[in-house]
């Protein structure tokens, strides 16, 4: 049996459905759609049943992509998702407004339970409701009462699943009710005109208010957290410590799991018998794998961040105090969540777009949001860093290499503000932006809600992003380990006739014949080729070789210089190679990594679009190449001329 | 005649105004939505006339506008607002 699960936003109907399935939910999509689609499973009486969490709605009629699924589903018996019963989740302390889209599914004839949620809240709030005369009312729905927060009701609903009994409906709120006109604005405000003055009847009879009291909790909070200074003091602050706290804490499982993967693939690459499926799991598929996983540690902690804020509450306030400043600029307020987000993987962030309803404002979120510098660029960054910025401290305190970091973070976002500005100039729309946001009341963030949070955005990141960096780095594999003809073969042969090759310990013969191997590679003959367009730049080939092979993941770019260099990878550090490139010199005797060279590079990854699972991610999204090709082309422009600019100042 | 009525225009004018004029703190009732795009949201989100409403606080700018309704807090632009006519209650 199906069971859906409806009911508005901010109602606790994701409480509701963590307390019925607890940690085994799954998130798949609605069929034809991207919206995501969270499902679990309970037993009851043995029996299994799949429950559907719907995304939260105020009525049938649609206003945003997410919402649309509600309207397709539930107007549509013959679809899959089609619900045998709905546990409508309602909020007891705003009964009328939450009976509207009740009482239009009540009218299209589903098979209700009606779940009166947040029960302790209207009791605070000084409101009762009789049930048994609002039973009266709707007499073939049964009624419950729960506090999903606190884990109160789930036997009551298990109950009222089990003794379900389909009985014939025969009133209606409205007759002959029929959804079918999407777009009739004027009949839909009727309607809503009319089901308000028969459910204002309805809630006069069964609501009793012994005492309105408001939450002044929340308003004393809100005098400081919309405040028009305090409040804009205390997101950056807030900012501040969370992206601190992720750079100092994520880097451990980071080390660790980058560790591990090393040698998972040294263990394979001598258990297994020398050859090429030997090559494939140790250098192709190994490393592949570890290249997703070590970006979980630090997606994981934003994520925790971020589902706090919103959680408590608190990330209602930051769309609200942030929309004034980003509309001038195309976006909407809550375009501050994408953008948070990418600045850990622009993957969560292009999709959480969702709940941006205009589709201006979230086409240009979607299209600025890689320009946040995400966990990626951090190994790059780095890198660079400490090769060409020398260890000095600015007015005794200020960290240079640090401050420089902060400054690609920066420019990042800046551009990202930017590049908004013109795309609003490009893009054209009918309707005009809205932002019509419900503030929920301050709460206590249930830990239970935010785990289940993590795990999905991690998830999806796995699933989405995963398979794609793994394609890739599959294919790199390939491309760096064979040659056009022979031509391997005979560098290999060239190089093990030479003298002093042979005196060499073993280690770095191998890693001597790795380098002059990959030279010979496609790859290889791919950096070579682009070297003239890349010249003007600061860049030779070798670099060349290494950006392309950053479309796999931003961070292959430092694994493949290693390998170029013929230097052994000592995880975070990497002395020797940045020794080894802090040496490097042209054939005119000049350092290839000067301050030049080194920041035109990092400017070239702040600005350049060089991961495909976050373009298909965006093809997914925006249902067309059209996007993600206008993202390459204009983030690609802008990193070649930046870098250019950079290179040819500094030089 | 014309004197009185006049004079009840005069009322009606101060007494009644666009959502986006009132001041964060006052009450006032909801007396009707002009047509636009998402007429049908505002009134699903509960603008119903005759629905007594607060603006609560403003965001820096003071745009958007918090407003208090049935015991639920909703934001609005105030091109939003803006559609909403409403009526100054005597006591506030």
């Amino acid at each position: 049996m199906k069971i859906a699960l409806l009911g508005n936003p901010n109602t606790g109907k994701s409480s509701v459905f963590n307390l019925l399935t607890g940690l085994r939910q799954q998130v798949g999509n609605f069929p034809g759609v991207t919206v995501e689609k969270k499902f679990g499973n309970i037993k009851v009486n043995g029996e299994e049943h799949t429950i559907i969490d719907f995304p939260g709605v105020y009525s049938i009629y649609p206003r945003t992509k997410d919402e649309e699924v509600v309207y397709n589903v539930l107007t549509d018996s013959e679809c899959e998702e089609y619900p045998n019963i709905s546990l409508y989740v309602a909020d007891a302390a705003n009964l009328e407004r939450n009976l509207l889209f009740f009482s239009q599914l009540y009218d299209l004839k589903i098979p209700l339970i009606l779940v009166l949620n947040m029960w302790d809240l209207a009791t605070k709030r000084g409101i009762n409701i009789e049930i048994e005369e609002l039973q009266s009312y709707f007499p073939d729905v049964p009624i419950i009462v729960t506090n999903a927060r606190v884990g109160m009701g789930k036997e009551r609903l298990i109950e009222a699943i089990k003794n379900y009994k389909h009985q014939e409906r025969n009133q209606s709120i409205i007759q002959n009710f029929n959804p079918s006109e999407k777009e009739d604005v004027k009949t839909q405000a009727f309607e809503a005109t009319e089901r308000f003055k028969k459910l204002k009847e309805i809630s006069a009879k069964t609501e009793e208010i012994i005492q309105s009291k408001s939450d002044n909790y929340s308003k004393k909070i809100d005098k400081f957290l919309v405040h028009p200074f305090w409040g804009y003091f205390i997101f950056v602050g807030i900012l501040l410590v969370v992206f601190q706290f992720i750079f100092s804490f994520a880097s451990i499982p980071m080390d660790f799991i980058d560790g591990s993967f090393a040698s998972i693939s040294g263990w394979i690459s001598n258990a297994l018998p020398p050859g090429m499926l030997n090559d494939l799991i140790s250098q192709g598929i190994i490393p592949g794998i570890g290249g997703v996983v070590v970006f979980i540690p630090q997606i994981a902690l934003l994520f925790f961040f971020i589902s706090i804020m919103e959680e408590s509450g608190y990330l209602a306030r930051v769309v609200f105090i942030m929309d004034r400043i980003m509309r001038p600029l195309g976006l909407n307020g809550k375009s501050i969540v994408p953008l948070m987000s990418s600045a850990a993987c622009a993957i969560p962030g292009v999709m959480s777009t969702r709940t941006i309803a205009d589709w201006k404002e979230r086409m240009i979120t979607i299209l600025v949001a890689p320009l946040m510098s995400c966990s990626a660029r951090i190994p790059v960054y780095t890198l660079l860093i400490s090769i060409v910025i020398p260890k000095t401290k600015i007015l005794g305190i200020l960290n240079l290499q640090g401050l420089v970091l902060f400054g690609l973070y920066f420019i990042g976002l800046l551009s990202a503000l930017f590049v908004s500005l013109i795309f609003k100039q490009f893009l054209k729309t009918k309707g005009k932006g809205f932002l019509l946001l419900e503030l929920p009341g301050y709460k206590n963030p249930r830990w239970s809600n935010i785990a289940i949070n993590i795990v999905e955005k991690v998830k999806v990141f796995v699933l989405d992003a995963g398979k794609i960096i793994l394609a890739i780095s599959i294919i790199l594999w390939a491309l760096a380990s064979f040659g056009p003809g022979d031509k391997m073969k005979e560098v290999e042969n060239s190089l093990r006739n030479k003298s002093d090759f042979i005196k060499l310990p073993k280690v770095e013969q191998q890693h001597y014949l790795a380098s002059v191997k990959l030279e010979a590679s496609y790859i290889g003959i791919m950096g070579k080729t682009i070297e003239p367009v890349i010249k003007p730049l600061g860049y030779d080939w070798k670099i060349g070789i290494s950006l392309i092979t950053s479309f796999a993941a931003r961070e292959v770019f430092v694994g493949s210089l290693a390998t170029i260099y013929a230097v052994h990878e000592d995880g975070e550090e990497n002395t020797k190679l940045i020794e080894k490139l802090r040496n490097e010199k042209n054939k005119n005797g000049e350092k290839v990594y000067s301050l030049a060279s080194g920041v035109s590079l990092m400017i070239f990854y702040v600005f350049a679009m060089q991961c495909m699972a976050t373009l298909a991610v965006v093809k997914r999204e925006t249902n067309s190449w059209k996007w993600p090709i206008i993202q390459i082309i204009y983030m690609g422009i802008l990193a070649y001329t930046g870098a250019f600019v950079t290179f040819q100042m500094l030089n | 005649m014309w004197y009185e009525l006049s004079f009840l225009l005069l009322v009606y004018l101060y007494m009644s105004s666009s959502l986006a004029e009132i001041h964060p703190g006052k009450k006032v009732i909801v007396s009707g939505i002009d047509n636009s795009h998402i007429t049908t949201k505002l009134l699903e989100l509960g603008f119903i006339a005759g629905t007594v409403i607060e603006v609560i606080f403003s965001a820096p700018f003071r745009d958007p506008i918090a407003i208090e309704l049935n015991g639920s807090v909703i934001s609005l632009r105030l091109d939003e607002a803006s559609l909403i006519q409403v009526e100054k209650m005597v006591n506030s």
